[in-house]
Parts: structure tokens; sequence; C-alpha cells
């Protein structure tokens, strides 16, 4: 059956009449071929960094300094994992597969945050990586839970408050950590120095250079422009930043009373496009292992196959 | 057409900018010890060091086995499985803490607090019993069973590991909801539930590896070949357990064997597999885990455990 000029004329208009009166799209609704391709590049992408960002925590569960810490750990890498299947599961509702996906991962086809492209050195980092990491992550995705696009979505609504959890877990321990040691506190201090710059490209691209944000504020797919939601992040973390103690690394970071929002300095966007370029300090390292893991792993997914279908045949020859 | 719930997101980040301590952040990482506190008295008629060091053997086993899974993490052959194996880390560590708190308050932490008469560094700091007994114990006091400690090799040697593992504690535990200590009871109730699962999670894998693919089969058999040398130490009995079991408080594990062998002969033969004919490892002078002789492998797993632990052992984290 072919869809004639009108008749997609039509799903196009209703479909620009729900995304503006800010109804759902589902699944099984019609939708232009670009809003599909933007989701599964976005959802995918967010579904990397989800699997990718295991990798940094994950170099702390062996040695983490108490058995609390090391719970916490676990369950925050473990809902990472959860948070990717969730969220690989919408891309399938779009017409991909994880495999694919996977695949696409690996090859270095597709992106994740470049933010999980940066060592964590000391154990102070996994606190650093909760509280502005996630926090930025937050940032980011809380108006996502109000996205067009309904499983992704739903998605989001379960994955944020999950995601508050782990921020609170960074502060936390970022706190026991400043009531500490000297040495505590310095690993904290060192900690923030490395990761606050980072944090704030996690934003991407300042709005001159973000080519795809337009489109996707108008499909109501991302609601708030890349800068807004970086001032936004700038705005939270800096009382959060004098309640612990610490400074963060800018010294042009102000109060602007006029605009009433914080003044900061200006991004290394070099670095950034380094970064995502693929030259960043881990990123070699963090796609080798997910590499490893996958290959290591088909022999394992092969056998499940292979016993799937045996066990069919073997049900189906019962039934016979 | 679908309507979108109030979401007020403005609010949500409100919320998360203002630090307070409601406690909620960590679901799931505090312990639970069931119905009995960590202090309960120790019942009439038996040895309080014999009830620590037995609270320590079943600690140590689930301690270092959740070291071992956990070292899986981000390597799983599939996301499912990382879930999988992390929650089965989780609980082992639940299962540790609790019996490691036990043991603390029978005073097995004090050796390891402070100046150490052996001049060796203890633990300088006020930190839990539970972490004084895992990072400031060295691997000569810990009293696990050596299969715990061995590397996991590949997925298949790995589910091969956890099934022993499991169908082994399972048996004990279930036995030691009946015990006359009631932290003891508390901590196998809850843990019995956890271990149906992890049996059920590892024969799942050894009936899919072993009647999956030629490859799959021949790992697996081989995975299993590599785990049995350490099956016979699980039912040999220490002089602590003897006395223990007198006492109404400990499982005999010599009894457990048929239960393990019970599982084992339902699962290999449905998987193709077979049952390994290959002799136990040899003990030390007669002694194994229990008594604190270990492969060698302990030693490097608790070198990565507890080398930040140690390197400030002043600091609470």
């Amino acid at each position: 059956m072919t869809v004639t000029e009108d008749e997609t004329r039509d799903l196009e208009a209703d479909f620009e009449r729900t995304v503006a009166a800010e109804g759902r799209i589902e699944p099984r609704d019609w939708m232009p071929e670009g809003y599909r391709r933007t989701l599964i590049r976005q959802i995918a992408q967010h579904a990397h960094s989800e699997i990718i960002g295991m990798q940094p925590e994950g170099n702390w569960i062996l040695r983490a300094p108490s058995l609390r810490r090391k719970a916490i750990l676990l369950a925050k890498v473990q809902d990472e994992a959860g948070h990717g299947l969730y969220l690989y599961s919408a891309t399938e509702t779009l017409g991909v597969d994880r495999a694919e996906l996977t695949e696409k991962l690996i090859d270095a086809k597709q992106k994740y945050s470049s933010i999980f492209n940066y060592p964590t050195l000391t154990f102070a980092d996994i606190g650093v990586i909760g509280w502005l990491v996630d926090g930025a992550a937050i940032c980011n995705q809380v108006p996502l839970c109000r996205s067009s696009y309904g499983p992704y979505a739903r998605a989001m609504v379960r994955i944020c408050k999950e995601e508050s959890f782990h921020q609170r877990q960074g502060f936390e321990l970022l706190r026991t950590l400043m009531a500490g040691t000297d040495a505590q506190r310095a690993m904290v201090q060192d900690a923030v120095d490395r990761w606050w710059w980072p944090s704030l490209m996690m934003f991407g691209p300042a709005d001159g250079d973000s080519p795809n944000t337009q489109q996707s504020m108008a499909w109501r797919i991302k609601r708030h422009t890349n800068d807004e939601l970086r001032q936004r992040y700038v705005d939270m973390t800096v009382p959060q930043a004098a309640a612990l103690g610490v400074t963060l690394p800018d010294p042009e970071l102000r109060w602007n009373e006029e605009r009433q929002a914080h003044d900061f300095g200006a991004i290394d966007w070099d670095e950034f496009a380094q970064v995502v370029k693929g030259a960043g300090p881990c990123n070699a390292q963090r796609l080798a292992n997910r590499r490893a893991a996958h290959e290591e792993g088909q022999w394992v997914r092969d056998a499940a196959a292979a016993y799937a279908a045996k066990q069919a045949r073997r049900t189906e020859g019962a039934a016979a | 057409m679908h309507s979108h719930d109030e979401t007020d997101d403005e609010n949500v980040y409100d919320a998360l900018a203002t630090a307070d301590d409601d406690g909620r952040w960590a679901f799931g990482t505090g312990f639970d010890a069931g119905t009995a506190e960590i202090d309960a008295p120790v019942p009439d008629g038996v040895d309080r060091d014999d009830l620590a060091t037995y609270c320590l053997m079943l600690a140590d086993d689930a301690l270092v086995a959740s070291q071992r899974l956990s070292g899986w993490t981000t390597k799983a052959p599939e996301l499912e499985e990382e879930v999988a194996l992390a929650n089965i880390a989780l609980d082992l560590l639940g299962q540790a803490r609790v019996l490691l708190a036990r043991a603390g308050h029978l005073g097995a932490a004090e050796p390891y607090r402070g100046e150490r008469s052996d001049g060796k560094g203890g633990c300088a700091g006020p930190q839990d019993d539970e972490d004084v007994l895992a990072y400031f114990r060295d691997d000569r006091a810990f009293r696990n069973v050596t299969l715990v400690e061995t590397d996991l090799g590949d997925f298949a040697q790995t589910v091969a590991w956890l099934l022993v593992l499991a169908s082994w504690r399972l048996a004990l535990l279930r036995r030691l909801t009946g015990s006359r200590d009631p932290v003891l009871a508390a901590v196998a109730g809850k843990a019995v539930k956890e271990l149906t699962y992890h049996r059920d999670y590892a024969a799942q894998w050894v009936l899919r590896l072993g009647d999956g693919t030629a490859l799959s089969h021949a790992r697996m058999q081989a995975g299993l070949e590599a785990v049995w040398p350490f099956v016979e130490e699980l039912f040999t009995a220490h002089a602590v357990e003897r006395r223990l079991v007198d006492a109404g408080v400990a499982v005999d594990p010599t009894e457990l064997r048929w239960e393990v062998d019970a599982v084992l002969d339902q699962v290999l033969p449905a998987a193709t597999l077979t049952r390994p004919e290959r002799p136990a490892v040899g003990l030390v002078g007669g002694r194994g885990g229990r008594d604190g002789v270990h492969t060698e492998a302990l030693g490097l797993v608790l070198a990565v455990m507890q080398s930040l632990a140690r390197a400030h052992p002043e600091a609470t984290w």
C-alpha cells in the first residue's frame, strides 16, 4: 500500500498538531522520518552513555574503601546497566535493535557522552561523578520526561528518579570526605578540579554551534537549549560547592546581580572537540573494553540462541 | 491522542538543589539483619569465640565470592547478565555485612584496631566492625572456603562456580534457619530466598551453555572441571563447626553433600554434561581455607580490595 502525497500531508499535519498541543507520539503513530532518526540518534547516544559510563565507576568497585560504599557503587553501576536496557528498549519501538546499536557504538559510528572519556583516578572521583556528572545529567534529563515521544518520556521518568539518588549519594560521599582527613579533603578538591570543566561540556556545544537543537525543540524532543541547561546547572551547583567547602576551578565564576545568574569563564571548546573526535584521555580504552566484552560474549549469546531454538523444536515435537 | 501528565521539572530541580539528610539516596545499600539484632546474647552453652569464628567463615565465603563476582562488571556477555551478576554480588555482600557485624560484636574486630601486637598497622579510625574485619584483617585470618577465592575464568566457569556455590550455601543456610543463634537464623532466613534465585540463575545458564553449541558445551564442561577440585572442601567439617553443631548453632557441612549432588544430578545430565572425576586440591598439612590456609589467589584478591582502606587507616568513608 502506498501513501499518497495528500495522505502524507494529512499525517504530517496531525503529527504537528499533536506535538504542538503537547500530546505524545506513540510507536504506532505516524511520524516524520527525520523525527524518528533524531530520536534514535539521541536515545541510542543516551543508552551508550549509560553503558560506557559504567566503566569509570566500575574501576573502583573492587577497591571501594568500605563495604557500604562498595554496595552503593555496585548498586549504582547496576542501575546504569538497567538504564541502558530501558533506553535500548525505547529505541526498539522505533525499529532498530540493541545488537545493531551496539555494533555502531563499538565501531565508533555513534557517540556517547564525552565525559566518560576522562579517567577516575581516586575514590573521590566516584563522589564527584555522582555530584557533578549525574547532576549535569539530571539537568539534561528532567525535561526529557516531557519529551513528545512516549516511550522515551516514560523511560526518562524512571531514570531521573534513580539519577537523583545517584546524585545524592555522590554529594553525601563528598560531604563525608570533606569532614574527614586532610588527605581526603585534598582528594576531593583534586577531583573537582579535574571534573568541573568536563561536566560543563556535557551540555554540548554553545547554542550558536549546535546544529540539531532547533529542530529537536520544535519537535518537543528537547525543551531547553544547551546554554540554558548549562546555566541552570552552574546556578544549581555553586551553592552546593559552597556547602561542601570546595572551590570550583574558575576564577571568573561570580554572581551577576543583573542577570540573576552566575557568570562563568570560557569553556575550552578545543578540548571538547578533541574528546568528541575520539582523542580524549580514555576514548580508546573505553571502546576497546566495550568491544572486548561484546566480542568475548558472542559465544555465550550464540549458545543461548541455539539452546532456545532446540527448546522450541522440542516443544513443537512434543505438540505434534 | 495522549495527554501529558503534569511533570513540573522546575520543582524537581529545586529539590535537587537543596542538600538535606532525608536518607533516601541509598536504596538497598544499608543492611538488614532481619528480625534479630546484631547484639543478641550468645546462646547458653555456646563459646563466644567459636561463634565469632563461625560468623567469619560464613561472612568470608560471601564477601570473597561477592568480590570475585564484582570483577564481571562491564565485562558480562549481555546487559541482562551485567544486571544479574551485580545483583548476586550485592546479595552476597549484604549477607557478609550482617555476619561481619555479628562477628565484630562478639569481639572479632578488636585485634585489628589500633596498635597491633604483631607490629602491623591496624585500623586507626572509628571504622565500623564490618570494615575493620573486611579491610584490616590479613589473608591468613580469612576463614572462607577456597572455592570462593578462585579466579572465575570465563562465563562458563563462572556459572559452574555459582551453581556449586549457591547450591551448597542454600543447603547450608536453609538448615541454619533453625540455629539457636538468632542472628544466624535471621540472616539465613533472608538469604535462602536470594540463594534460591542465584542457584536457579546459574542452573539456567549451565543448561543453555551445556546444551547450546559445540563450543559452549566444551567450555561448560571445562568450566565444571576447573571448579571441581574445590568442591570436596565444602563438605569438610572444621573443629569449630563440629563444636557448634553439637551446641545447636551451626550446620554440619558433611550433611550437605547429598543435597548438592541432587541438584547436580538433575542439572548436569539435562545440560548434556558429565560429572567430572578430578581429585580434590590437596591441603597443606591437613589445613584448608577454614583454617586460614588458602590458595595463592586470595592474597591478590585482598591486596586489591584492601589497598585504599589500608592507605588511609585513620579515615572513614
